[in-house]
Protein backbone atom coordinates (compact mmCIF):
# COMPACT_ATOMS: atom_id res chain seq x y z
CA UNK A 1 0.00 0.00 0.00
CA UNK A 2 1.72 3.24 -1.20
CA UNK A 3 -0.80 5.32 0.29
CA UNK A 4 -3.33 5.55 3.11
CA UNK A 5 -5.61 8.02 4.93
CA UNK A 6 -6.99 7.04 8.54
CA UNK A 7 -8.67 8.71 11.30
CA UNK A 8 -5.36 9.79 12.89
CA UNK A 9 -2.46 10.13 10.07
CA UNK A 10 -1.75 9.68 6.81
CA UNK A 11 0.97 8.34 4.61
CA UNK A 12 1.93 8.46 0.99
CA UNK A 13 5.29 7.00 -0.70
CA UNK A 14 6.72 8.96 -3.58
CA UNK A 15 10.58 8.11 -5.01
CA UNK A 16 11.63 6.64 -2.53
CA UNK A 17 10.45 8.53 0.36
CA UNK A 18 7.47 8.05 2.91
CA UNK A 19 5.73 10.80 4.03
CA UNK A 20 3.51 10.01 7.48
CA UNK A 21 1.88 12.98 8.68
CA UNK A 22 0.05 12.20 12.00
CA UNK A 23 -3.38 14.93 12.46
CA UNK A 24 -5.65 13.37 15.20
CA UNK A 25 -7.37 16.61 17.05
CA UNK A 26 -6.20 17.95 19.16
CA UNK A 27 -2.71 17.21 20.15
CA UNK A 28 -2.34 14.44 18.28
CA UNK A 29 -2.15 12.07 21.27
CA UNK A 30 -1.42 8.93 20.47
CA UNK A 31 -4.23 6.36 22.09
CA UNK A 32 -5.54 3.41 20.14
CA UNK A 33 -7.11 4.80 17.05
CA UNK A 34 -3.52 6.05 16.49
CA UNK A 35 -1.51 3.18 17.96
CA UNK A 36 -4.11 0.72 15.27
CA UNK A 37 -2.87 2.74 12.61
CA UNK A 38 0.59 2.95 13.07
CA UNK A 39 0.67 -0.37 13.41
CA UNK A 40 -1.24 -0.59 9.94
CA UNK A 41 1.78 1.71 8.69
CA UNK A 42 4.43 -0.28 10.16
CA UNK A 43 3.27 -3.53 8.79
CA UNK A 44 2.97 -1.16 5.20
CA UNK A 45 6.71 0.57 5.33
CA UNK A 46 7.86 -3.16 6.12
CA UNK A 47 6.90 -4.16 2.53
CA UNK A 48 7.88 -0.81 0.86
CA UNK A 49 11.63 -1.12 2.48
CA UNK A 50 13.20 -2.43 -0.32
CA UNK A 51 12.49 0.57 -2.55
CA UNK A 52 12.24 2.86 0.29
CA UNK A 53 15.53 5.40 1.84
CA UNK A 54 13.65 7.95 4.12
CA UNK A 55 10.58 8.19 5.92
CA UNK A 56 9.31 11.73 7.32
CA UNK A 57 7.19 12.23 10.31
CA UNK A 58 5.60 15.01 10.53
CA UNK A 59 2.12 16.67 12.13
CA UNK A 60 -0.50 18.80 10.42
CA UNK A 61 -1.85 20.08 13.75
CA UNK A 62 -0.81 23.62 14.85
CA UNK A 63 1.51 23.87 17.01
CA UNK A 64 1.91 20.37 18.01
CA UNK A 65 4.17 17.58 16.73
CA UNK A 66 2.18 15.31 19.73
CA UNK A 67 1.08 15.81 23.15
CA UNK A 68 1.96 12.10 24.43
CA UNK A 69 -0.56 9.07 25.13
CA UNK A 70 -3.62 9.80 25.27
CA UNK A 71 -4.41 10.03 29.27
CA UNK A 72 -8.23 10.87 28.79
CA UNK A 73 -8.69 7.50 26.80
CA UNK A 74 -6.57 5.90 29.58
CA UNK A 75 -8.27 6.90 32.65
CA UNK A 76 -11.49 6.47 31.05
CA UNK A 77 -11.09 3.12 30.21
CA UNK A 78 -8.64 2.06 33.51
CA UNK A 79 -10.89 3.60 36.11
CA UNK A 80 -13.73 1.45 35.93
CA UNK A 81 -11.75 -1.63 35.05
CA UNK A 82 -10.61 -3.95 38.55
CA UNK A 83 -6.76 -3.78 39.16
CA UNK A 84 -6.31 -7.01 37.50
CA UNK A 85 -8.19 -5.79 34.27
CA UNK A 86 -6.37 -2.62 34.45
CA UNK A 87 -2.77 -3.56 34.65
CA UNK A 88 -3.19 -6.39 32.07
CA UNK A 89 -4.56 -3.04 29.58
CA UNK A 90 -2.15 -1.06 30.04
CA UNK A 91 0.43 -3.78 29.78
CA UNK A 92 -1.37 -4.86 26.03
CA UNK A 93 -0.86 -1.32 25.01
CA UNK A 94 2.85 -1.17 25.86
CA UNK A 95 3.72 -4.09 24.48
CA UNK A 96 2.01 -3.41 21.45
CA UNK A 97 3.33 0.39 21.20
CA UNK A 98 7.04 -0.90 21.57
CA UNK A 99 6.60 -3.37 18.91
CA UNK A 100 5.97 -0.09 16.35
CA UNK A 101 8.37 1.75 17.62
CA UNK A 102 10.78 -0.77 18.03
CA UNK A 103 10.73 -1.95 14.39
CA UNK A 104 10.45 2.17 13.26
CA UNK A 105 14.01 2.46 15.45
CA UNK A 106 15.54 -0.47 13.76
CA UNK A 107 13.68 -0.34 9.88
CA UNK A 108 16.47 -0.33 7.38
CA UNK A 109 15.68 3.08 5.88
CA UNK A 110 16.31 6.49 7.73
CA UNK A 111 13.14 7.65 9.47
CA UNK A 112 12.99 12.02 10.03
CA UNK A 113 11.20 12.97 12.71
CA UNK A 114 9.94 16.91 11.60
CA UNK A 115 9.02 18.80 15.13
CA UNK A 116 7.14 21.68 15.16
CA UNK A 117 5.56 23.09 18.56
CA UNK A 118 4.79 20.71 21.44
CA UNK A 119 6.39 17.17 21.68
CA UNK A 120 5.90 15.78 24.73
CA UNK A 121 6.01 12.50 26.46
CA UNK A 122 5.12 9.37 24.19
CA UNK A 123 5.39 12.33 21.00
CA UNK A 124 9.33 12.88 21.93
CA UNK A 125 9.51 8.90 22.37
CA UNK A 126 8.07 8.40 18.60
CA UNK A 127 10.95 11.12 17.87
CA UNK A 128 13.75 9.06 19.57
CA UNK A 129 12.79 6.19 17.69
CA UNK A 130 13.85 8.17 14.17
CA UNK A 131 17.33 8.53 13.41
CA UNK A 132 17.30 12.47 12.95
CA UNK A 133 15.12 14.54 14.78
CA UNK A 134 14.56 18.01 12.73
CA UNK A 135 13.25 20.93 14.57
CA UNK A 136 11.95 24.40 14.46
CA UNK A 137 13.10 26.80 16.28
CA UNK A 138 9.58 26.87 18.45
CA UNK A 139 9.73 23.15 19.23
CA UNK A 140 9.55 22.09 22.96
CA UNK A 141 10.15 18.96 24.25
CA UNK A 142 9.43 17.33 27.94
CA UNK A 143 9.15 14.15 29.22
CA UNK A 144 6.58 15.01 32.30
CA UNK A 145 5.42 11.69 33.35
CA UNK A 146 7.06 11.73 36.70
CA UNK A 147 4.57 14.77 37.75
CA UNK A 148 1.31 11.29 37.36
CA UNK A 149 3.59 9.23 39.56
CA UNK A 150 4.70 7.01 36.32
CA UNK A 151 7.89 7.32 34.09
CA UNK A 152 7.67 7.29 30.47
CA UNK A 153 6.80 3.70 29.26
CA UNK A 154 7.19 4.42 25.32
CA UNK A 155 10.75 3.72 25.29
CA UNK A 156 11.57 6.93 26.35
CA UNK A 157 14.50 6.78 29.09
CA UNK A 158 16.19 3.74 27.37
CA UNK A 159 16.46 5.56 23.91
CA UNK A 160 17.02 8.76 25.54
CA UNK A 161 19.94 7.61 27.55
CA UNK A 162 21.40 5.90 24.61
CA UNK A 163 21.55 8.81 22.12
CA UNK A 164 22.36 11.50 24.81
CA UNK A 165 24.20 12.14 28.31
CA UNK A 166 22.53 10.55 31.66
CA UNK A 167 22.44 14.08 33.29
CA UNK A 168 20.18 15.50 30.41
CA UNK A 169 17.81 12.65 31.19
CA UNK A 170 17.81 13.15 34.78
CA UNK A 171 16.97 17.38 34.30
CA UNK A 172 14.24 16.12 32.29
CA UNK A 173 12.86 13.76 34.03
CA UNK A 174 13.06 14.94 37.71
CA UNK A 175 11.67 18.25 36.64
CA UNK A 176 9.25 17.56 34.31
CA UNK A 177 10.43 20.55 32.25
CA UNK A 178 9.74 20.99 28.80
CA UNK A 179 13.02 22.52 26.71
CA UNK A 180 13.45 24.74 23.43
CA UNK A 181 15.01 23.51 20.26
CA UNK A 182 18.39 25.70 20.52
CA UNK A 183 18.28 23.95 24.21
CA UNK A 184 17.61 20.34 22.58
CA UNK A 185 19.83 21.15 20.15
CA UNK A 186 22.67 22.05 22.28
CA UNK A 187 22.66 18.50 23.86
CA UNK A 188 22.68 16.28 20.38
CA UNK A 189 19.00 15.39 20.93
CA UNK A 190 18.07 17.49 17.95
CA UNK A 191 20.16 16.95 14.28
CA UNK A 192 19.12 20.45 12.71
CA UNK A 193 17.41 23.39 13.75
CA UNK A 194 14.64 25.11 11.30
CA UNK A 195 13.08 28.62 10.88
CA UNK A 196 9.18 29.19 11.89
CA UNK A 197 7.09 26.43 10.21
CA UNK A 198 10.23 25.25 8.16
CA UNK A 199 11.17 21.65 9.65
CA UNK A 200 9.32 19.87 6.46
CA UNK A 201 10.82 21.44 4.34
CA UNK A 202 14.37 21.04 5.29
CA UNK A 203 13.37 17.58 6.40
CA UNK A 204 12.66 16.68 2.88
CA UNK A 205 15.83 18.45 1.52
CA UNK A 206 17.76 16.46 3.79
CA UNK A 207 15.63 13.25 2.60
CA UNK A 208 17.13 14.39 -0.95
CA UNK A 209 20.64 14.26 -0.17
CA UNK A 210 19.70 10.69 1.80
CA UNK A 211 18.46 8.78 -0.94
CA UNK A 212 21.66 9.77 -2.99
CA UNK A 213 24.02 7.06 -1.21
CA UNK A 214 23.87 3.22 -1.59
CA UNK A 215 21.09 1.51 0.68
CA UNK A 216 22.72 -1.09 1.72
CA UNK A 217 25.77 0.64 3.50
CA UNK A 218 23.27 3.26 4.75
CA UNK A 219 20.92 0.15 6.51
CA UNK A 220 24.62 -1.68 7.83
CA UNK A 221 25.40 1.53 9.37
CA UNK A 222 22.46 2.52 10.72
CA UNK A 223 22.21 -0.84 12.65
CA UNK A 224 25.66 -0.91 13.92
CA UNK A 225 25.73 3.14 14.73
CA UNK A 226 21.67 2.64 16.65
CA UNK A 227 21.27 -0.71 18.49
CA UNK A 228 17.74 -0.98 20.26
CA UNK A 229 17.95 -1.59 23.75
CA UNK A 230 15.80 -4.65 24.36
CA UNK A 231 16.61 -5.58 27.64
CA UNK A 232 16.28 -2.10 28.98
CA UNK A 233 13.25 -1.36 27.10
CA UNK A 234 11.34 -4.81 28.40
CA UNK A 235 12.19 -3.49 32.00
CA UNK A 236 10.93 -0.08 31.50
CA UNK A 237 7.18 -1.58 30.57
CA UNK A 238 7.93 -3.53 33.99
CA UNK A 239 8.91 -0.95 36.06
CA UNK A 240 5.95 1.01 34.39
CA UNK A 241 3.10 -1.61 34.81
CA UNK A 242 4.63 -1.65 38.68
CA UNK A 243 4.22 1.89 39.23
CA UNK A 244 0.64 2.47 37.36
CA UNK A 245 -0.40 0.04 39.83
CA UNK A 246 -0.32 2.10 42.75
CA UNK A 247 -3.54 4.72 43.67
CA UNK A 248 -1.66 7.32 43.30
CA UNK A 249 -1.54 7.11 39.50
CA UNK A 250 -5.24 7.28 39.18
CA UNK A 251 -5.66 9.99 41.02
CA UNK A 252 -2.99 12.09 39.49
CA UNK A 253 -4.42 11.05 36.02
CA UNK A 254 -8.12 12.29 37.16
CA UNK A 255 -6.42 15.46 38.53
CA UNK A 256 -4.56 16.20 35.26
CA UNK A 257 -7.88 15.34 32.79
CA UNK A 258 -9.92 17.66 34.71
CA UNK A 259 -7.05 20.35 34.47
CA UNK A 260 -8.02 23.23 31.94
CA UNK A 261 -5.04 25.50 33.10
CA UNK A 262 -2.22 26.96 31.21
CA UNK A 263 0.39 24.63 32.99
CA UNK A 264 -1.71 21.04 33.06
CA UNK A 265 1.42 19.00 32.36
CA UNK A 266 3.11 20.24 35.89
CA UNK A 267 2.06 19.39 38.92
CA UNK B 1 22.80 44.66 30.86
CA UNK B 2 19.31 45.48 30.61
CA UNK B 3 17.16 47.05 33.40
CA UNK B 4 14.10 45.62 34.48
CA UNK B 5 12.12 47.94 32.94
CA UNK B 6 13.51 47.65 29.43
CA UNK B 7 13.07 43.81 29.70
CA UNK B 8 9.06 44.13 30.65
CA UNK B 9 9.21 46.46 27.54
CA UNK B 10 10.52 43.74 25.51
CA UNK B 11 8.17 41.10 26.85
CA UNK B 12 5.34 43.61 26.30
CA UNK B 13 6.32 44.36 22.24
CA UNK B 14 6.80 40.35 22.19
CA UNK B 15 3.12 39.26 23.21
CA UNK B 16 1.73 41.99 21.28
CA UNK B 17 3.17 41.27 18.23
CA UNK B 18 2.98 37.11 18.72
CA UNK B 19 -0.64 37.88 19.50
CA UNK B 20 -1.20 40.51 17.39
CA UNK B 21 -2.31 43.62 19.33
CA UNK B 22 -1.85 47.36 18.57
CA UNK B 23 1.51 48.06 20.99
CA UNK B 24 1.01 50.00 23.79
CA UNK B 25 -2.02 47.71 24.29
CA UNK B 26 -0.83 45.65 26.99
CA UNK B 27 0.44 47.00 30.24
CA UNK B 28 3.31 45.59 33.02
CA UNK B 29 0.43 44.68 35.61
CA UNK B 30 -1.75 43.34 32.78
CA UNK B 31 -3.06 39.09 33.35
CA UNK B 32 -1.69 38.02 30.40
CA UNK B 33 -3.86 34.84 30.90
CA UNK B 34 -7.29 37.21 31.98
CA UNK B 35 -5.78 39.71 29.16
CA UNK B 36 -5.03 37.51 26.26
CA UNK B 37 -7.20 34.38 27.07
CA UNK B 38 -4.33 32.00 26.55
CA UNK B 39 -4.49 28.31 26.46
CA UNK B 40 -1.72 25.57 27.30
CA UNK B 41 -0.62 25.45 23.88
CA UNK B 42 -0.24 29.37 23.24
CA UNK B 43 1.55 29.35 26.77
CA UNK B 44 4.43 27.52 25.78
CA UNK B 45 4.41 29.44 22.10
CA UNK B 46 4.87 32.75 23.89
CA UNK B 47 7.78 31.28 26.56
CA UNK B 48 9.61 29.94 23.36
CA UNK B 49 9.14 33.38 21.50
CA UNK B 50 10.85 34.75 25.10
CA UNK B 51 13.55 32.19 25.94
CA UNK B 52 14.57 32.56 21.46
CA UNK B 53 14.19 36.94 22.15
CA UNK B 54 16.34 37.07 25.30
CA UNK B 55 18.90 33.85 24.38
CA UNK B 56 17.66 32.10 27.99
CA UNK B 57 16.50 28.85 29.48
CA UNK B 58 13.05 29.98 31.64
CA UNK B 59 12.19 26.82 33.27
CA UNK B 60 8.36 25.90 33.29
CA UNK B 61 8.30 26.03 37.38
CA UNK B 62 9.85 29.56 37.70
CA UNK B 63 7.08 31.08 35.68
CA UNK B 64 4.22 28.56 37.23
CA UNK B 65 1.91 31.43 39.27
CA UNK B 66 2.75 34.02 37.50
CA UNK B 67 0.21 35.88 35.58
CA UNK B 68 1.08 39.63 35.15
CA UNK B 69 4.18 40.95 32.63
CA UNK B 70 5.81 42.89 35.49
CA UNK B 71 6.88 39.51 37.43
CA UNK B 72 7.49 37.21 34.35
CA UNK B 73 9.90 40.28 33.39
CA UNK B 74 11.12 39.67 37.35
CA UNK B 75 11.82 35.85 36.27
CA UNK B 76 13.35 36.84 32.77
CA UNK B 77 15.96 39.11 34.70
CA UNK B 78 16.93 36.68 37.03
CA UNK B 79 18.27 34.90 34.04
CA UNK B 80 20.19 37.49 31.72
Amino acid sequence: MKSFAGKTLRWEWREGVIELTLDHAPANEIGSAMLAELEQFVAASGALAPETSVCIISSARKSVFSAGADLRELYRGAAPLPEKERLAGIRNFLERIHVVLNALDAAPFVIIAAVHGVCFGGGLELALACDIIIADKMARFAFPELRLGLIPGFGGIPRLKRDLGNAFVRDLLFTGRTVNATRAQAVGLVAQLAGEGQALRVARSTAAQITKFDAVTRAAAKKFIKPVPHDELRREIDLFCELFARPAVMAALKKFIEDSGPMPYLP
Amino acid sequence: MRTLEQTTQEVLDLAAKHFQLPAGSLAPADDFFKKLGIDSLQTLEMLSRIENHFGIELPDYEVQGVSDFRTLAERIQSRL
